[in-house]
């Protein structure tokens, strides 16, 4: 088993005519994703490395029956894929794109309430379910099958701790990045019960960072919700207050919330051990194995 | 990231949408000062215009009540340094005769994924404390992004902030304003603090702090046009030219590397294994080789910066890029100014460590082997 991806998924690529979109297609199909159809308004009817090119999502949704769409099509216009895949009633929408105003996000995050679908991301380097589907740019060669769910909000930080455990022979259920953006689809909540309820995932990998809330609330949901185990990671232990570290959602406020330390003892506290460095993170997954 | 709008474009702006604000003029000379003053009359506020909080502590505001006490503000404040920034216009600003400060603001909650209002009486004063020590005392309503702030909404966080009767609609008025500001404008927050009752039973907005999404900028021409190159070193600049992602730090192992997850780990294991972090330097996906030489470029301009590790783990980004990019680098070095370690995986990595010239670099294998090495190197050559 495995969350959200797996075999069944028919994935459609937005904006599949573009540079990135065009290069990950390839990578994806090559991974051996079921990329189904692509859109590109107004290149309906052509063809990228023969999979069909739609005006619309919906034409793809008809058509070929697409129940998962990628997004690689540029901020200005991000949201606006956003809204036309949700409108198709999709599974699943992995928003790569990096850069998607927040007023945009927050207009999003409020019709994705109003659905089913499921949202990952926006940037973020998508969704991988080893041997059957990936979705996104995540480079397919460090996974492996395996038993270890991971979700991360940075995507390099993801593959380090990945290769970490697959160095050591442990594979993976499902990996994703939910992306390092302030607001996002799929939370660390979403993800963590996901995974539990995943007879497959005997363990879970969970990489945080500095800003927000969101590890603080997973911290809670493990705690009381949880019997698979989970091992931790914090990045920005010596990041300063007031400073963006990369992400846009990465930053101390002046206030001092978001900080790594409060991350950390609050999964301390939630029986989680957190890892001083990637490789420890692997030890505690390799102690619950 | 955000643009941070000085108080007073945030001020021609509240003001074309009609949100009362003191009579005002903009001074980059103590000429211009005196000019201004003999127009708006006495008392006046001098407030210097940089991009730094706590302005007045700072001595960045002071109140002239006659000529001599406004000649004295602006020599004092013109060319001053204000926290790393030089102050080279000042806003001089009728002062206001008060009853009551109060605080109004618009930001984004991002654990509700939701703007939220805030209105509280305690205006006038640092509401991050108002916040921590008397939580009770800001009232809050989240927006609904698709429909914006209701008017009923906007009254119900006024009545609930306590705000007097006689003002309340006003102030309800004023924030339904604000709030169409902060989304026609993309800002990502909006705060007025203080918001100033007047004897008359009036509303002025006598602050003014509007930050703007950046990632939105590009529907924004007109705000666009205002930005201004606002770094705190000549570093930062540096880094603003070249595109990158860049904190500096106050350590001497300097840190370049793909991801913000990664590249934020990095600094965290130098500092782990015993050695202070120089900056933070994200060169992002896909980087090609002359980003990988420019990155290096950045790093040794870095008169702190002792020692280097390069932690690359390729996604998108290609060990084999990365390794040219580094070799250009160092290449056009007689002698290689701080000694570099390396460790290249991921996509192409092998590609990579065949192309890296390994006279010029250290490579090593693992993130926590080239951290440990880059944090002895840097020990040896700071002794």
């Amino acid at each position: 088993m495995s969350i959200f991806v797996d075999d069944d998924t028919r994935v459609v690529v937005q904006g599949i005519t573009g540079g990135e979109g065009k290069f990950h297609t390839r990578q994806m199909v090559e991974y051996g994703t079921n990329v189904v159809a692509g859109t590109s308004p107004g290149k309906g009817g052509q063809d990228v490395d023969g999979i069909p090119v739609y005006d619309t999502v919906e034409e793809a949704v008809d058509e070929e029956d697409a129940n998962a769409s990628v997004v690689f099509v540029p901020p200005a216009f991000a949201a606006d894929a956003i809204f036309e895949a949700l409108d198709t009633d999709l599974d699943l929408v992995v928003a790569i794109t990096e850069g998607v105003p927040t007023q945009d996000m927050a207009k999003v995050n409020k019709r994705l309430s109003e659905t089913d679908t499921r949202l990952i991301g926006p940037n973020c380097p998508g969704i991988i379910t080893p041997g059957e589907s990936k979705l996104g740019i995540l480079p397919g060669n460090i996974f492996e099958e395996g038993n270890v769910g991971l979700v991360s909000r940075s995507g390099t930080l993801t593959y380090q701790v990945v290769s970490n455990l697959t160095e050591r022979g442990i594979g993976q259920t499902t990996a994703i990045g939910i992306g390092g953006d302030p607001i996002i689809g799929t939370s660390f909540v979403d993800a963590l019960e996901a995974f539990e309820n995943d007879p497959d995932t005997h363990a879970v990998v969970m990489c945080g960072e500095i800003g927000g809330e969101d590890e603080e609330q997973a911290a809670k949901f493990i705690a009381e919700n949880m019997d698979t185990p989970v091992a931790g990671f914090i990045a920005g232990r010596t990041a300063p207050p007031g400073k963006r570290m990369g992400h846009a959602g990465a930053i101390v406020s002046g206030s001092g919330t978001g900080t790594a330390e409060s991350k950390i003892s609050a999964l301390n506290d939630a029986g989680v051990p957190v890892g001083d460095t990637p490789n420890e993170v692997a030890d505690h997954i390799e102690d619950f194995l | 990231m955000v643009m941070k709008l000085h108080e007073y474009q945030a001020k021609d702006i509240f003001a074309e949408a009609g949100i009362p604000v003191p009579e005002s003029r903009l001074a980059s000379s103590v000429e211009e000062v005196m000019e201004a003053v003999e127009e708006i009359g006495y008392p006046a506020a001098i407030k210097a215009q940089v991009h730094v909080g706590g302005r007045g502590k700072a001595g960045g505001i002071k109140i002239a009540t006659n000529e001599d006490e406004a000649r004295q503000a602006a020599e004092d404040i013109l060319g001053m340094d204000l926290k790393g920034y030089t102050v080279d216009r000042v806003l001089v600003e009728a002062g206001v005769d008060f009853e009551n400060e109060l605080y109004v603001g618009v930001t984004m909650d991002r654990s509700e994924g939701k703007p939220v209002a805030m209105v509280s009486t305690e205006g006038g004063v640092n509401i991050e404390e108002v916040a921590e020590e008397n939580p009770d005392a800001i009232a809050r309503e989240h927006i609904d992004p698709a429909f914006g702030l209701h008017p009923y909404q906007a009254r119900k966080v006024v009545f609930e902030a306590g705000i007097p009767r006689d003002v309340a609609f006003d102030v309800a008025s004023f924030l339904t304003t604000l709030y169409d500001l902060y989304e026609s404008n993309d800002a990502s927050d909006i705060e007025i603090n203080p918001v100033m009752i007047t004897s008359d039973r009036d509303i002025v907005a006598a602050d003014a702090v509007m930050n703007i999404d950046d990632d939105a900028l590009f529907r924004h021409d007109d705000l666009a046009a205002m930005e201004e190159d606002a770094y705190e070193n000549d570093l930062e600049a540096k880094a603003g030219e070249y595109g990158f992602d860049y904190v500096r730090l106050s350590g001497n192992v300097g840190i370049i590397g793909n991801g913000a997850g990664l590249v934020m780990t990095t600094l965290d294991l130098v500092d782990y294994f015993g050695g202070e972090p120089a900056n933070f330097l994200d060169i992002g996906g896909g980087a090609k080789a002359e980003r990988v030489a420019n990155a290096l470029d950045m790093v040794f301009s870095d008169e702190n910066v002792d020692s280097v590790v390069f932690n690359i783990f390729g996604g998108i980004t290609r060990g084999d890029e990365v390794a040219k990019g580094i070799n250009e680098a160092l290449e056009s070095f007689d002698e290689i100014p701080k000694p570099v370690v390396v460790r290249l995986a991921g996509t192409n990595a092998e590609e990579g460590m065949e192309i890296l010239n390994t006279d010029l670099v250290q490579v090593e294998g693992t993130l926590e082997d080239a951290v440990q090495r880059a944090v002895k190197n840097a020990q040896e050559v700071s002794q």
